[in-house]
């Protein structure tokens, strides 16, 4: 049986334990099995993104001690995983384990697809959905083909909710538009973080979604602050919660 | 609507990127439309590029030759101004924007030259020749439409190939029926555009002198090359008898057949268009007349030693990192307080003055749109990441936001700290009143409402799953 090391996101731990657990069970369900080393806290993005790289440098450390024996490092998390993939290099490049670690920390939607190749996921979910693509796992992670680049089309997410019976994915006018979080830009740049916000819920409205759905909870955790503010007629859904849910309903 | 910096002065000494895209932000229906406005290039940039087949090969190829250009570029900087003396040029060599501004004015005065059209250029832009010249006596007249509308209005342009894009057209009637006596209430573009061509026309029939900026300098030829679509550039250079080529150093590529991977990704990376409707070569004077180049440094060879921010010298200023910028798009070209706005812009300032432009590499969600964007590959949202480890290795990171990651960290590092604080929050934010959970320090919840603060973590919820499976 497939092992794999379960890395959840500070505020995942926190905040949304649900999507925490949700990833679990889909895991699970697939056969495979997964530990959750207690003793981790964040990835250091925050610190990172802010330019504080001596903050950031003993999570690093601390994140390659808990997960270094595992084989594969799953997260529900795009923007995370992105973390390790990409500005870990300049606290772990050399150390031993940091190469394979490195290479086998995934998101939850790319684990499915990439690793355990796509399995036939038996899955109901009767509504319209709006796929909100985290810019992270779009651009740094590559889940999807992006609309600036000219490569063949491809969309690892999409990939899963379409085989979800009843799963209506609408067609936004901006597929791939940033929701304006950011991490700490969603303080420090509070007026245009919150513009964006609202253009990317409009989006989805106009579509005609009922749910926005995503790979990063800290996109949805921003869009779900204004639409209850504005007590507007959309929810938001982490996509392990909907891969959950739906094939719980099959 | 935030102030523009002067554009006879200098810009503001610090910026605040976050003020100021709040001002401009708070007239939301100008925002949109400023946001609309540059969707609509970008949508035109992607239908250009998708007409080209292997668009990410030649990016790749460009990034090629820009890389290989810079690292030699002392030795294509020597063949080309020996090839362009070679052909009658003039080539001067300035190290900063005084000594460019000098040197042109040397050459206006020397001819006693008092009248000067001048094409788009954002190098002058960058050196402040317009009132470096007109201090001294010399009559500028910008020729690019934008760019006009913006000297007429006393404003620096808002952004480097659109410089009026913040302007609707009925600012600019009210403009022109100030300045050029067009009737009132008259904002049909037609009309203002034929108005702006007479007015022009005349400028351009009295100008002893015309300056234009450089696109590409081509090593192996000696020759310039400037791209516009309204034909300024050529009417500015073929009237007057002196010609005046202003370029940066990083404007060089080293063979004419360079230009065929360049000249297919400008123009449609920058306004959609497969190519500028004027692409024009010059190799050496007209007869009877003069062409002197300008070949500036102002900083370039600093940045040209720097390995993390080195790439940025390969733009070619095409500005299609502007219109994707999902900030840039609704805070305004003005908002940066730079020469050249936008992503490009949040590296190149602070490369200029890093303490007055600490606020711009922050002005980014990281989103890195600009970065696939970007026709030369500068990995854009990369350098502006390294800016901010920069500018806190520097000591610019105000003194609260770096307390408080310094205060993350040490939580962050420790299990049961991490813990504790999150149970401490979890159970004080719900129990708060809310105008003091609400209040000012609060800038996440202005305009949302907070998460959900649930009474078990991960973890808990884990234990009891692990236990009962």
């Amino acid at each position: 049986m497939l092992t794999v090391g379960l890395f959840i996101p500070c505020y995942i731990e926190q905040l949304y334990p649900e999507v925490g657990l949700a990833t679990v069970r889909v895991l699970e369900r697939h056969g495979v099995r997964v530990e959750y080393p207690e003793d981790q806290t964040c990835c250091g993005q925050p610190m990172s993104n802010t330019g504080c790289t001596e903050e950031a440098r003993p999570l690093a450390e601390k994140f390659l001690r808990l997960f270094r024996g595992y084989e594969h490092v799953v997260a529900p998390s795009g923007s995370c995983v992105s973390m390790v993939r990409n500005h870990y290099d300049g606290f772990l490049a050399g150390q031993p384990g940091f190469d394979h670690l490195k290479r086998s920390t995934w998101e939850l939607c790319e684990f499915l697809v990439d690793v355990l190749k796509l399995p036939r996921l038996e899955g109901a979910f009767p509504h319209k959905v709006g796929l909100h693509q985290s810019c992270h796992g779009l651009r740094e992670l590559r889940l999807g083909s992006g609309s600036e680049r000219r490569v063949a089309p491809f969309n690892k997410v999409q990939l899963l909710l379409s085989e979800l019976r009843g799963l209506q994915l609408v067609e936004l006018a901006r597929q791939d538009e940033c929701c304006g979080f950011g991490g700490t830009f969603a303080v420090q740049e509070e007026a245009v973080s919150c513009m964006m916000g609202r253009d990317r819920l409009a989006d989805h409205e106009r579509a005609g979604a009922e749910i926005v759905t995503g790979v990063d909870m800290s996109c949805l955790m921003h869009l779900d602050g204004l639409i209850r503010r504005e007590r507007r007629p959309l929810q938001v859904l982490h996509v392990a919660q909907l891969l959950d849910r739906a094939e719980a309903a099959a | 609507m935030s102030a523009p910096p002067s554009a006879t002065g200098e810009l503001e000494r610090t910026v605040d990127h976050a003020a100021a895209a709040a001002r401009f932000v708070a007239d939301d229906a100008k925002a949109h439309w400023h946001d609309q406005a540059l969707w609509w290039v970008r949508k035109k940039r992607d239908a250009a590029s998708a007409a080209v087949p292997d668009w990410e090969a030649l990016r790749d190829a460009a990034a090629g030759l820009k890389a290989h250009t810079l690292s030699r570029l002392g030795d294509y900087l020597d063949e080309f101004a020996r090839n362009a003396e070679a052909r009658g040029a003039h080539v001067h060599f300035a190290r900063d924007a005084a000594e460019h501004n000098a040197i042109v004015h040397g050459i206006l005065q020397e001819r006693g030259i008092t009248r000067l059209v001048k094409s788009k250029s954002m190098l002058t832009e960058e050196c402040h020749l317009n009132p470096y010249l007109e201090a001294r006596g010399v009559t500028v007249t910008d020729t690019d439409l934008g760019e006009r509308i913006v000297q007429l209005r006393h404003e620096p342009p808002s952004h480097i190939v659109l410089p009026a894009i913040h302007l609707k057209k009925e600012e600019i009637g009210e403009l022109f029926h100030r300045e050029l006596g067009t009737a009132e209430g008259a904002s049909d573009p037609k009309v203002l555009t034929e108005a702006a061509r007479q007015h022009l026309r005349q400028r351009f029939l009295e100008a002893e002198a015309g300056l234009t900026g450089v696109n590409f300098a081509i090593a192996e030829t000696g020759g310039v090359v400037v791209c516009t679509n309204e034909g300024n550039a050529d009417m500015g250079s073929t009237l007057p008898r002196v010609h005046i080529a202003c370029m940066g150093v990083e404007k060089l590529v080293p063979r004419r057949e360079d230009l065929a991977v360049f000249l297919r990704l400008l123009a449609r990376s920058a306004t959609g268009q497969p190519v500028t409707t004027y692409t024009t070569h010059f190799h050496g004077p007209r007869p009877d007349g003069e062409l002197h180049i300008v070949v500036v440094d102002n900083g370039r060879s600093r940045q040209l030693a720097d390995p993390v921010f080195r790439r940025s010298l390969s733009c070619i200023r095409c500005g299609a990192c502007m219109n994707t910028c999902p900030v840039f798009r609704r805070s305004g070209g003005y908002s940066y307080g730079y020469i050249v706005p936008g992503p490009i812009g949040s590296i190149l300032g602070p490369a200029r003055d890093p303490a007055g432009h600490r606020t711009l590499p922050f002005a980014s969600s990281l989103c890195g749109s600009c970065s696939d964007v970007c026709p030369v590959r500068i990995d854009l949202h990369h350098e502006l990441w390294a800016w901010r480890k920069e500018l806190v290795k520097r000591g610019l990171l105000p003194w609260r936001k770096r307390a408080a990651m310094k205060l993350a960290g040490a939580v962050l590092r420790f299990a049961w700290l991490y813990r504790l604080a999150g149970w401490v929050a979890r159970r004080l934010v719900p129990a708060l009143p809310r105008r003091l959970a609400y209040g000012r320090w609060n800038a996440w919840g202005r305009q949302r409402e907070l998460p959900p603060m649930p009474r078990q973590t991960f973890r808990q919820l884990y234990r009891s799953h692990r236990d009962r499976s």
